[in-house]
């Protein structure tokens, strides 16, 4: 976790530097009340206790209380300062450097974990921050300094409070033992009992066609009972905490008391008044050394949780960047509109098997080329490495004739439109989405984006949604259907008037009549510009100017579709599994 | 979310809160035995810790007494005082313990109870209902709100109870004992408590600010990284990046202001304590002064200032527990209280699954999902038992429509659907269910074994059975290469889509019903795989009369009857010749496909 703590900026330090000041003021504040309160008792017990002393001493002590509030209250308000000045820190930080992870680690990491490494965990160090620093700071400084007072004061009282501290550690430590462990275990049941449910509703068709209602409520009723009863024992546990530390404070001062009792008893006569205000003053002390041990080894228990979050965050922060940036903003200008593998070869890092293999070929600008194969064959990591997703392990890949390592990421993208097989849609506005990012050339006017839209034939319901282009999208696109979210998001490469399409398996998701129309008016406005096309179905790409059909990585064929249906064995297969005779050779 | 709990707890209100907490109230009625007993430990734990200080104070007292000179200490007396507290503080933990088991039992199965009748309602609500609501929010209501209801509930009832006592008993003690005193002390106590209060008001606003943007956040968060190819080659990390700064800004704003407001709780309520100190020992100091009481009485109040203090900070806290908890019960309650499916006890007839023909008939049907808004106005067909049915339409034409329909999933608004004859809405959905096989699109498989999955809800189908199913659709091989082989369990990662389409096409080979339902897509397998899968169809299709969403153009070409939808309606029907003939919709649609 310390780690972590690097990220402080020069400002933090000031913060911690007041934060200390302030809490160490407070706590000799603290301290100083009960000299204050034995003197009051002391006047109050003796017959020539004058009211204008006690007024003193009085006054001073509450001097001393308002003083330690105010101080607290500082350090408070540095404390607050310190911990969201940490997580915005962290956070920003962390954000930025995920955004600029390559698809690799990012995989690699989870996009789920990643998430939670960004907001759970950065509020986990956050709020150990916000509670710790204060107590790992107090505890030690109040529990050495009351010891120093009270040290030579009488060693049966000493032990005494030993004892307690003894007792109360212990306890702390078996009722974390018991009952630690277990929070993973009703962690896990409640996902569990979470998964039970999720699939009762996702599957409510199924278990309903089936009559399987009893079926999945005895399922959910034997977790609801492990959880139950695992739950039960955890705040049996903890309800122990309380009476018992109660007890033993109580049971200190009492014990303080009864054995003072003998201590004065056999003092001599004009000892006894100071050893009785010190007895007062004790057993105030010895609640402050209690109480200091009590929070430190509550703050050794909450820590490991902390801890393991902060090493979560800076595993990512370790992580190594390795798409990097290049110089060149522009290609070379007779090849406009070029793609072009040379032998290229890919696997991932540490891997032993690659995914691609010698891929080989050229798009020139204005044709179609398109992909095919099984899935696993390679087909979406071939055409992510034009948008450096991920870099060639050997070989080139070109993009108007210049290598694509060597541009600047930036002027990279903007010569690409890229479509996914899984449309993203952004939490904003219809407009919002289709002109989404950075083109490096003027903002998309509302034309642009209407002219979008009627190409990726989004244009229809669009203009029918209630507020047209202002329609606001939820996040993922709740709001629509899928078909209606990739028409979008061809859409938004669409309006990026880009050289070279990519569209990664883009038209399975949408039905033949849909497919069609898109690709035709898509050709009719692409006509100009290269597009790399992976798709499963035949029908999609049967008329591309050249098809590449992939195996395990590799190239097995490439042609026209006539070409391959005479020689490639490979995509005889495939299509004929999806076409009948007629319809291929129509 | 677990972890972004306890401190950050967003404090939510309820609707109706009376009602609601009337609602809840009538569902702790069998605990009532139980809460009382607890309460009563309470009480009695509480009665306990008032009368200690009494006593602490007359040990003061006689150690006072025997400081004076000529005097001797009364240590047996000390000693048998001593004795008698060590017991009230014994017997006090004792009583707090027992009330703390008692409630951790009773909040438990309180919310087990409760959890286990949110699970069968989900099984009784109406298909409809799950078509307008999101399942994370009903999944949050199983978690997340009960979780806040037993935990409040857990803190607030006994608390309550030994609060009030603890808060009534001191007042009572500390009058009794010397009413100028109580006066001083309650009255340094209420001042600073106000203030404290105010605090907490005012923290709570920011508190709800800083949930609401951290939710933000997280969302812009999720939202970025799950689209990160986007934002990646469209340039887009400027523009997120902005929103992303102006989110963790106000993030910052709240979550500043809101930790150093709570932060200062703790030292205010030092403070009192402080103050209350000094006050009944000026005030004590002058009145013993004046002999009007001895030294012990001081030192009793001291501690009564103590009592005093922490049953009123615990009654605030317990307003706002009890406030997040009867919000949870509201919407826990919402949920258990929706409108179930149409009772069918009058119900009489019954289909035997192995009598059945399989004929089926429409019959005037009219539906709509909204009553004011009919989609299907005026639907009739005729088909005979063992014919293929193929639906089509283009995407969002309401194809599913169909199936909730023949499954009795909504309830038509007029005519008949007739199975042999009968008309569904004679029979119960259960006898619906058990005629048709339904194998959808978005297989669904569900946490256990390979043999739990196909052999799904019967128990007694043999291993030999789901081998020899297994073998005809070409999913045995694959079974023999698991580890465990049927006993397998599935997880999401480790089954092809093409794997778990085969294994929900053998858990309907298992059902083996007259009807079947047959959702055909198959889009994101890869060619080989696809070509077992609908091998596979085949096999099920056949001798059952078969309602098939398709997308294969040999099915839908062999199909004796093809329905055409469009925008909910069923707008052509007639096998593939005529409807080509005709030149319509369907001739449209078939010609569209090679057409580039």
């Amino acid at each position: 976790m310390f780690k972590l703590f690097r990220n402080l900026t020069k400002r933090d330090y000031g913060y911690i530097g007041l934060i200390f000041a302030f809490i160490t003021m407070q706590v000799g504040l603290e301290l100083k009340m009960p000299d204050y309160m034995s003197e009051i008792t002391v006047l109050v017990q003796s017959a020539s206790g004058e009211m204008a002393e006690i007024l003193r001493n009085g006054g001073f002590m509450l001097l001393c209380a308002l003083g330690a509030l105010l101080a607290n209250t500082a350090s408070g308000y540095f404390i607050s300062l310190l911990s969201a000045d940490f997580s915005l820190n962290t956070r920003k930080k962390l954000f930025d450097k995920i955004e600029r992870l390559d698809m690799g680690s990012i995989k690699s990491f989870s996009t789920g974990s990643l998430i939670t490494r960004s907001t759970n965990d950065i509020t986990q160090v956050e709020s150990f921050l916000t509670m710790g620093v204060r107590m790992l700071v107090r505890a030690p400084l109040t529990a050495t300094w009351a010891i120093i007072k009270i040290a030579n004061k009488s060693w049966q009282w000493s032990s005494i409070t030993a004892v307690a501290v003894v007792i109360i550690v212990a306890a702390n430590i078996v009722i974390m033992r018991l009952v630690i462990p277990r929070f993973k275990i009703i962690q896990k049941l409640t996902d569990e009992l979470n998964g039970v449910t999720r699939e009762n509703l996702t599957g409510i068709r199924v278990v309903h066609a089936f009559n399987a209602e009893q079926y999945q409520e005895k399922k959910f009723a034997r977790t609801n009972q492990r959880l139950t009863s695992t739950q039960i024992f955890v705040q049996s546990v903890f309800s122990v905490m309380s009476p018992l530390m109660y007890l033993v404070m109580y049971g200190v001062t009492l014990a303080i008391y009864f054995v003072g009792a003998f201590i004065i008893n056999a003092a001599e006569m004009g000892d006894k008044l100071v050893i009785f205000g010190d007895m007062v003053v004790f057993s105030t002390y010895a609640m402050h050394v209690i109480m200091s041990f009590l929070t430190l080894s509550i703050v050794f228990m909450v820590m490991p949780r902390a801890q393991v979050s902060a090493g979560r965050i800076n595993e990512v922060m370790n992580e190594k960047i390795h798409i990097t940036d290049g110089t060149r903003a522009e290609g070379e200008p007779a090849q406009e509109g070029t793609v072009e593998f040379r032998k290229v070869s890919f696997r991932y890092p540490g891997a032993e098997e690659y995914l691609l293999q010698d891929i080989s070929f050229v798009a020139k600008k204005g044709e179609t080329v398109a992909f095919v194969g099984l899935t696993g064959s390679g087909k979406s990591t071939l055409v992510n490495l034009v948008s450096r997703f991920y870099d060639a392990t050997a070989g080139e890949v070109l993009v108007d004739g210049v290598n694509v390592r060597d541009y600047q990421l930036s002027a990279l993208n903007n010569k690409v439109g890229y479509v996914p097989q899984r449309a993203v849609i952004f939490d904003g506005s219809v407009k919002m989405n289709i002109r989404f990012g950075d083109n490096g050339k003027a903002k998309s006017s509302d034309e642009d984006i209407r002219q979008a839209a009627r190409v990726a034939q989004a244009k229809h319901f669009v203009e029918k949604m209630p507020k047209g282009y202002q329609t606001h999208l939820a996040q993922n696109g709740t709001n629509i259907s899928g078909g209606q979210k990739q028409r979008l998001s061809i859409a938004r490469a669409v309006a990026r008037r880009p050289e070279i399409y990519i569209f990664d398996d883009t038209f399975s998701a949408l039905d033949y009549k849909t497919d069609a129309r898109l690709r035709k008016a898509l050709k009719k406005y692409t006509e100009n510009a290269t597009s790399l096309i992976v798709a499963q179905r035949i029908g999609t790409i049967m008329h591309a100017d050249k098809i590449l059909v992939l195996d395990k990585g590799r190239c097995v064929g490439a042609g026209t579709h006539q070409d391959l249906l005479k020689n490639c064995p490979a995509y005889r297969d495939i299509a004929y599994s999806q076409l009948s005779e007629e319809e291929l050779h129509a | 979310m677990h972890n972004g709990g306890g401190r950050g707890r967003k404090i939510e209100q309820a609707k109706d809160f009376g009602a609601a907490f009337r609602r809840t109230v009538r569902e702790l009625r069998p605990y009532l035995p139980r809460i009382i007993l607890a309460s009563l430990c309470a009480i009695g734990g509480a009665i306990l810790s008032i009368v200690a200080p009494n006593q602490l104070a007359k040990i003061t007292d006689l150690i006072s007494a025997g400081i004076a000179p000529e005097q001797a200490m009364a240590l047996d007396q000390i000693g048998r005082i001593a004795l008698l507290l060590l017991g009230l503080y014994f017997g006090s933990a004792v009583l707090e313990l027992s009330e703390g088991l008692i409630m951790a039992r009773v909040s438990n199965r309180f919310a087990q109870n409760l959890r286990r009748s949110i699970s069968e309602k989900i099984n009784r609500l109406p298909l409809r209902y799950f078509d307008k609501h999101q399942s994370g929010d009903i999944l949050s209501r199983v978690t997340n709100d009960i979780d806040t209801l037993t935990m409040n509930l857990n803190n607030t009832i006994s608390s309550a109870v030994s609060a009030m006592t603890l808060l009534l008993g001191t007042v009572l003690m500390m009058f009794v004992t010397n009413w100028l005193l109580a006066l001083t002390a309650m009255a340094s106590t209420l001042i600073g408590f106000r203030l404290m209060v105010a605090i907490l008001k005012k923290s709570q606003k920011y508190f709800v600010e800083r949930q609401v943007a951290l939710g933000k956040l997280n969302a812009h968060i999720e939202e970025v990284y799950s689209g990160i190819n986007i934002v990646k080659a469209y340039n887009g990390k400027a523009q997120m990046d902005k929103k992303f700064d102006r989110l963790n800004r106000r993030v910052y704003r709240a979550n500043q202001r809101s930790q150093f407001l709570s932060g200062l709780m703790h030292p205010i309520m030092a403070f009192i304590g402080n103050f209350g100190y000094v006050a009944v020992c000026v005030v004590g100091a002058l009145l013993t002064a004046h002999d009007l009481i001895s030294f012990g009485v001081i030192v009793a109040f001291i501690a009564y200032v103590r009592l005093f203090t922490s049953p009123l900070s615990e009654l605030a806290q317990i307003t706002t527990s009890l406030q997040s908890a009867i919000a949870a019960a509201e919407r826990v309650f919402e949920f258990v209280d929706e409108t179930e499916m149409p009772d069918q006890r009058k119900v009489s007839r019954k289909l035997q699954k192995e009598k059945v023909r399989g004929d089926i008939s429409f019959r005037h049907v009219r539906f709509g999902y909204d009553a004011e808004k009919t989609i299907i106005k005026d639907f009739n067909i005729d088909i005979k038992a063992g014919q293929k049915v193929a639906i089509v339409g283009p995407t969002g034409a309401g194809k599913t429509t169909m199936v909730n329909l023949l499954m009795k999933f909504y309830e038509i608004q007029a005519g008949e659907i007739l199975i042999d004859g009968t008309a569904t809405s004679e029979l119960t959905r259960e006898n619906v269910h058990e005629l048709f096989t339904m194998v959808l699109q978005d297989t669904w498989m569900f946490e256990g074994s390979v043999r739990e999955n196909i052999a799904y809800n019967r128990t007694n189908v043999s291993d030999q059975r789901i081998m020899e199913i297994c073998e005809q659709i070409g999913l045995a091989h694959f079974i023999r290469t698991l580890p465990n082989g049927l006993n397998t369990q599935l997880s999401d990662d480790a089954v092809s889509a093409g794997q778990k389409q085969l294994i929900t096409i053998a858990r309907g080979m298992v059902e083996d019903a007259p009807f079947l339902i047959l959702d055909e897509a198959t889009s994101n397998v890869d060619t080989r795989t696809e070509e077992l899968v609908q091998d596979a169809m085949d096999k099920l299709m056949e001798g059952r009369t078969s309602f098939i969403i398709a997308h294969r153009l040999s099915t839908i070409k062999n199909a004796d009857l093809i329905l055409v939808m469009n925008e909910g309606d069923i707008v052509e029907s007639g096998n593939h010749q005529t409807l080509m003939a005709k030149n319509g919709f369907y001739a449209e649609l078939y010609n569209s496909q090679f057409s580039l």
